[in-house]
C-alpha cells in the first residue's frame, strides 16, 4: 500500500496531505510569534513612562523592506498560478523574483543590524553621555571617534521622534574619559532585545523559506517533468509558508518601527 | 453517514500501482530498515526503546536523590565512587552529592522523565506504532518528517546528557527553569538545557503535525470520526496540545537563551542582584513572563502526559471486559473539552505570585471546570467494568490499578486548584505526591499495560504472565510506599527541592523552635528510600521479561491473540511495510464486543455486515 492523498485531495476533507501539514505547522507558528508578541506587550506595558524608545529605526530601510516583502507575496502567488496553468517558464521567472526579493530583504536587514551594532552610547567620567555611530575604535589608539552628540541625561536618548534635526558632529573621546561604553545590541535595553529577537527569528524564517524556494527553483524542478501536479502542490505549500512570514512582518513593522 | 463513506475512491489505482512495482514486498536493509527508517512501526519501536532507557536513567537520578535526602552528605553507596570519577570532586566530593549536584539531578530528573521519557513513550512510541494501524493507514502521512522527529529527539537527548559533564554541571533550576534563577546560576548547563529543549520541542512539533495530518487524511474508507478507537482520539487531542502549547515555551526558551548568551534582560528585572552584587544587565524584564509562558505549556503538557495513557487504558479495558466501552461519546467529548480547557488554567501554578483575587478566581473556576471532564472519563472507564466477565491478565491488572491511582492524583489536585489551600501547599511535597500519583502509578502503569498488550503484535510472542504479575504487584505496592508518605510530609510543610531533605528545618536540628518538621515526618524519608529501591527491584523482572520474550516468549499463533476488534489486530504479525495487504474497509464502531447473535464475542471493525438471517437464531419463546 502506498500513502494515499499525497497529491490528489481526499474527497471528504478536500485537501491533500501536505496542505493539512502546512496549515498545522503555521498554526504552531502563530503560537510561537503570538507568545513573542505577548512578551512584547507585557514588557512594553511594564516599562516606566517615557523610557520606551521611539524613532530608533531607520524608517527608509524598514519601509523599503516592507515593499520588498509585499512584492514577493505577489510573485509567489504568480509563480503558483503559472504552475497551475502549466507555464513553466513563467513559474521560473516569478519564483526567481521571489528568491531575489527574499535575499534583498535579508541584505537590507543586515545593513540595519550593522547600523544598530555600530551605534554606541558612551558614559563619560564627567557624567555626560556621548551617543553616535562609531567611526574609529581601534584598540591600539587611546581614543575613539564617533559621529554623534552629547546628552546630559539618558532620558534624552529615548524619544528621537521630535529630535529630527539633531546636529551630529565628529567627537573624539580619549579612552581615559570613558566610564562605560555599550553598543545598541540586544543587551542595550528591552526594546532592542525584542527588536533583535523578533526580527532575527523572522529573518531566520525568511532564510528558511528562501532555501526551500531556491530548492524548488533549482534542483527541485526535476519533479516538474515527472509529476507536475505534485510539483505545483509543493509550490503552493511553500507559498503558504512565505505568505505567513510576510504576514508576520506586517505586524512587526508597525510594532517595532512605527510606534 | 454510510452514504458519505461510500464516496471514497477505494484506492483502486493505488493498489494496482503498488502491486505492479512490488513496493509492498520490498524489505529494506539494516541502515534503512533500523536506523534511518521511515516506517512508522520502526520509528515507534525506536522511540519506545530510547524512551525506556531515559526512564531508567531518570529513575537512577531519583534513587540517588532519595539517598541524599534520607542521608544528607553521606557518600552514595555503590554509585558514589563512579559519580566522583565521572563528575569530579567538586560535584560529588568523596562520592557524596553536593547541593549543586542535587539541584542538577532534580532538574534533570524532571526534564528527562517528562520530555525524554513519558511523552516520547506515550505519545510518540505508542502513537507511531498503533495509530496508523488503528485507522487502517499504510504509514504516517509524512514518513520522512517522522524520521526527522525521532532524530531531533535523540539529538535533544544527547545534548541533555552531555550537559552533565561540562564544567559546572547540568542545569540546576528545576524542570521549570524559572528566571532569574536559571539565568544567574553560573553553569552553562542551562544553555545546554535550552538548546536541548528547543530540539525536543522541534521533535514534538514535527510529530504533532504528522499525527494530526495522518488522522485527518489517512483514515481507511468507512473509518468515520465516531468510529475511531478512543486511543486515536486521545492521541489526536494530545497532538493538538503539543502543537499549540509547545511554541510559547519555545519562544520563552529563545528569550532565556538570549538572556544567557546575548545578555538581554527579557526575564531579568531592574535592580537584580546575584551573588550579593548588582547584576550587570540592562534590566526591565519580567520574571513573571517566564512563568506565564512556561505554564502555558506546562499545564497542557500534563494532559499530554495523561491523555494517551487514558487511551491505552480504554482499549485494554474494552478488550478485557469483552463489552463495549460505556459512554464512548462522553469519552470523546470530554477529551475534546479537556483539550480546550487545558489552555486556560495555567495560572493555577502561580497563585503565589500575587495575581490578585479576581484573576485567581478565574483560574480557580477553570481549574475546577477541567476536573469535570477528567472525572467523566474516569467514571466511564469505571462503569465499563460493571457486569463484565473480566480477564485478569497483566495488561488489565495495570489498567485496573491505573483507575484508583489516577483517581488519587486527580482528587488531590482539587485542593491545589483552590488558591487558599494552594498558598499553603504550594511547593511542598504534597504537590510532588499529587503529580507523581497521576504520572507514575497513573501514566506509567498505563504505559506498562500498553507494552504487555501490544508486544504480541510487534513480535508475535507474549510476555510471561507470571513475571508480569510479579512486576505488577511489586510496582503497585512500592509506588504507594514511595508516594503516599509525601502527602503527609507536604501537609506538615516540608518544602520540595531541598538538598538536605529539610534536615535544617527539622525538630532534631533546631529543637524548641515552633513549626519545625517533626521526627516521624523526617523518618519517612528512610521509608521512601527503601520503597524506591524495592520499586527499582520490581522493574528487573520487567526488563528481563521484555528482552527474554522477544526471542523465547510463548508464540501467539494468531494475528489477534487478545481477540480484539480494532484494526491494529487485523494485520499480519508483525505488520509488514505498508501494514495491510489490502486497504481495510470499516463497517462499525470500535468496541463491538459480545454483540448478541454473533458467533464470536468480538466483531472486528472491518468484518463485513453479514446479511441478517430472516429468523432470529435463538428462538425466543412465543408469548
Ligand atoms: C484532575 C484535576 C487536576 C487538578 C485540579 C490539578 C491541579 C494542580 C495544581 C493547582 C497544581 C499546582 C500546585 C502548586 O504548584 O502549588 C498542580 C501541579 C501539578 N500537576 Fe496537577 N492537577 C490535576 C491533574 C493533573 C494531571 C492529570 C497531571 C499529569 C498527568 C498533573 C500534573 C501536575 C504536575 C506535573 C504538577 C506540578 C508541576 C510543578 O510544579 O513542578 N495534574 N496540579
Ligand atoms: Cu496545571
Amino acid at each position: 500500500m502506498d500513502i494515499p492523498y499525497t497529491v490528489e485531495a481526499r474527497p471528504d476533507t478536500g485537501v491533500y496531505n501536505a496542505k493539512v501539514g502546512i496549515w498545522l505547522f503555521l498554526s504552531s507558528e502563530v503560537m510561537l510569534f503570538g507568545a513573542l508578541f505577548s512578551a512584547y506587550v507585557l514588557i512594553r506595558v511594564g516599562t516606566p513612562a517615557g523610557e520606551w524608545p521611539h524613532g530608533w529605526q531607520n524608517l527608509t530601510l524598514g519601509t523599503l523592506n516592507t515593499v520588498v516583502l509585499a512584492l514577493s507575496a505577489i510573485t509567489t502567488l504568480m509563480a503558483w498560478v503559472a504552475c497551475k496553468i502549466r507555464q513553466f517558464g513563467k513559474f521560473q521567472f516569478f519564483h526567481g523574483c521571489t528568491l531575489l526579493l527574499g535575499l534583498t530583504f535579508l541584505c537590507i536587514k543586515m545593513v540595519e543590524y550593522h547600523q544598530h551594532l555600530n551605534h554606541y552610547e558612551i558614559h563619560l567620567t564627567d557624567g555626560r553621555i556621548a551617543d553616535g555611530d562609531m567611526l574609529q575604535n581601534n584598540p591600539k589608539q587611546d581614543y575613539v571617534v564617533i559621529k554623534g552628540r552629547y546628552a546630559a541625561y539618558e532620558e534624552d536618548l529615548y524619544d528621537l521622534r521630535a529630535q529630527k534635526n539633531l546636529k551630529e558632529t565628529e567627537i573624539k573621546i580619549p579612552r581615559s574619559q570613558i566610564k562605560d561604553m555599550q553598543s545598541y545590541g540586544p543587551w542595550h535595553n528591552d526594546y532592542l532585545a525584542l527588536y533583535f529577537t523578533l526580527t532575527g527569528l523572522h529573518a531566520l524564517h525568511i532564510l528558511g523559506g528562501s532555501i526551500v524556494i531556491g530548492y524548488l527553483w533549482g534542483p527541485g524542478r526535476r519533479l516538474w517533468k515527472t509529476d507536475p501536479e505534485r510539483f505545483t502542490n509543493r509550490v503552493e505549500v511553500s507559498g503558504l509558508f512565505w505568505h505567513f512570514v510576510d504576514l508576520v512582518w506586517i505586524f512587526l513593522f508597525p510594532v517595532l518601527y512605527l510606534t | 453517514m454510510d452514504a458519505i463513506v461510500e464516496q471514497f475512491p477505494p484506492y483502486r489505482e493505488r493498489e494496482a500501482h503498488a502491486a505492479h512495482d512490488g513496493h509492498a514486498h520490498h524489505e529494506p536493509g539494516f541502515w534503512r530498515g533500523c536506523v534511518f527508517s521511515t516506517d512508522h512501526k520502526v520509528i515507534g519501536i525506536q522511540y519506545g526503546f530510547t524512551a525506556l532507557c531515559f526512564l531508567l536513567f531518570g529513575f537512577f537520578l531519583m534513587l540517588m536523590m532519595r539517598w541524599q535526602i534520607a542521608h544528607p552528605g553521606q557518600p552514595v553507596p555503590v554509585l558514589g565512587p563512579l559519580l566522583e570519577k565521572m563528575l569530579g570532586p567538586t560535584q560529588a566530593p568523596k562520592g557524596a552529592i553536593s547541593a549543586e549536584l542535587y539541584n542538577s539531578f532534580g532538574a534533570m530528573h524532571g526534564t528527562i522523565m517528562i520530555f525524554l521519557g513519558v511523552v516520547p513513550l506515550a505519545f510518540a512510541a505508542f502513537g507511531n506504532y498503533v495509530v496508523p494501524l488503528m485507522i487502517g493507514a499504510p504509514d504516517m502521512a509524512f514518513p520522512r518528517v517522522n524520521m526527522a522527529s525521532y532524530q531531533a529527539y535523540v539529538l535533544g537527548g544527547i545534548v541533555m546528557l552531555v550537559s552533565f559533564f561540562i564544567p559546572g554541571g547540568a542545569a540546576q533550576a528545576g524542570w521549570t527553569s524559572y528566571s532569574p534563577l536559571a539565568t544567574s546560576i553560573p553553569t552553562d548547563g542551562q544553555v545546554f538545557w535550552l538548546i536541548g529543549m528547543i530540539l525536543l520541542i522541534t521533535s514534538s512539533l514535527l510529530g504533532a503535525v504528522n499525527f494530526i495530518a495522518t488522522i485527518i487524511q489517512l483514515r481507511a474508507p468507512g473509518m468515520t470520526w465516531l468510529r475511531l478507537p478512543f486511543f486515536v482520539w486521545a492521541q489526536f487531542v494530545t497532538a493538538f496540545l503539543l502543537l499549540l502549547a509547545f511554541p510559547p515555551l519555545e519562544a520563552a526558551g529563545i528569550m532565556q537563551l538570549m538572556d544567557r548568551v546575548a545578555h538581554t534582560s527579557f526575564f531579568l528585572p531592574t535592580g537584580l542582584a546575584a551573588g550579593g552584587q548588582l547584576a550587570h544587565v540592562s534590566g526591565g524584564g519580567s520574571p513573571l513572563l517566564w512563568q506565564h509562558l512556561f505554564w502555558f505549556l506546562g499545564h497542557p503538557e500534563v494532559y499530554v502526559l495523561i491523555l494517551p495513557a487514558m487511551g491505552i487504558v480504554c482499549e485494554i479495558i474494552a478488550n478485557n471486559t469483552r463489552k463495549p466501552i460505556w459512554g464512548y461519546k462522553s469519552l470523546v467529548y470530554s477529551t475534546l473539552s479537556i483539550g480546550f480547557l487545558s489552555f486556560i488554567v495555567w495560572a493555577h501554578h502561580m497563585y503565589l505570585t500575587g495575581m490578585g483575587t479576581k484573576i485567581a478566581t478565574f483560574f480557580q473556576a477553570t481549574t475546577l471546570a477541567i476536573s469535570i471532564p477528567s472525572v467523566i472519563i474516569l467514571t466511564c472507564l469505571l462503569i465499563s467494568l460493571w457486569g463484565g466477565s473480566i480477564r485478569f491478565n497483566t495488561p488489565m491488572l495495570f489498567c485496573l490499578a491505573f483507575l484508583p491511582m489516577f483517581g488519587i492524583g486527580g482528587l488531590t489536585g482539587l485542593p491545589l486548584g483552590l488558591a487558599p489551600a494552594d498558598i499553603y501547599l504550594h511547593d511542598t511535597y504534597y504537590v510532588i505526591a499529587h503529580f507523581h500519583y497521576v504520572v507514575a502509578p497513573g501514566t506509567i502503569f498505563a504505559l506498562f499495560a500498553g507494552i504487555y498488550y501490544w508486544l504480541p503484535k510487534m513480535t508475535g510472542r507474549r510476555m510471561n504472565e507470571f513475571w508480569g504479575r510479579v512486576h505488577f504487584w511489586g510496582s503497585f505496592i512500592f509506588m504507594n510506599v514511595v508516594f503516599m508518605p509525601m502527602f503527609a510530609q507536604g501537609m506538615e510543610g516540608m518544602l520540595r527541592r531541598m538538598a538536605d531533605g529539610g534536615a535544617n528545618y527539622s525538630a532534631a536540628r533546631v529543637p524548641g523552635v515552633p513549626d519545625t518538621l517533626p521526627n516521624d515526618i523526617m523518618a519517612l524519608h528512610t521509608w521512601i528510600l527503601w520503597g524506591a529501591m524495592c520499586l527499582g527491584l520490581a522493574q528487573i523482572p520487567f526488563i528481563i521479561n521484555l528482552f527474554w520474550s522477544l526471542k523465547h516468549g510463548e508464540e501467539t499463533h494468531s494475528d489477534n491473540p487478545w481477540q480484539a476488534t480494532t484494526l491494529d489486530w487485523q494485520t499480519p504479525t508483525p505488520p509488514p511495510h505498508g501494514n495491510f495487504a489490502q486497504v481495510p474497509r470499516v463497517y462499525r464502531g470500535p468496541y463491538e464486543y459480545s454483540v448478541p447473535g454473533h458467533d464470536t464475542d468480538f466483531t472486528p471493525q472491518n468484518e463485513p455486515e453479514i446479511a441478517k438471517p430472516a429468523a432470529p437464531r435463538i428462538s425466543t419463546p412465543a408469548h
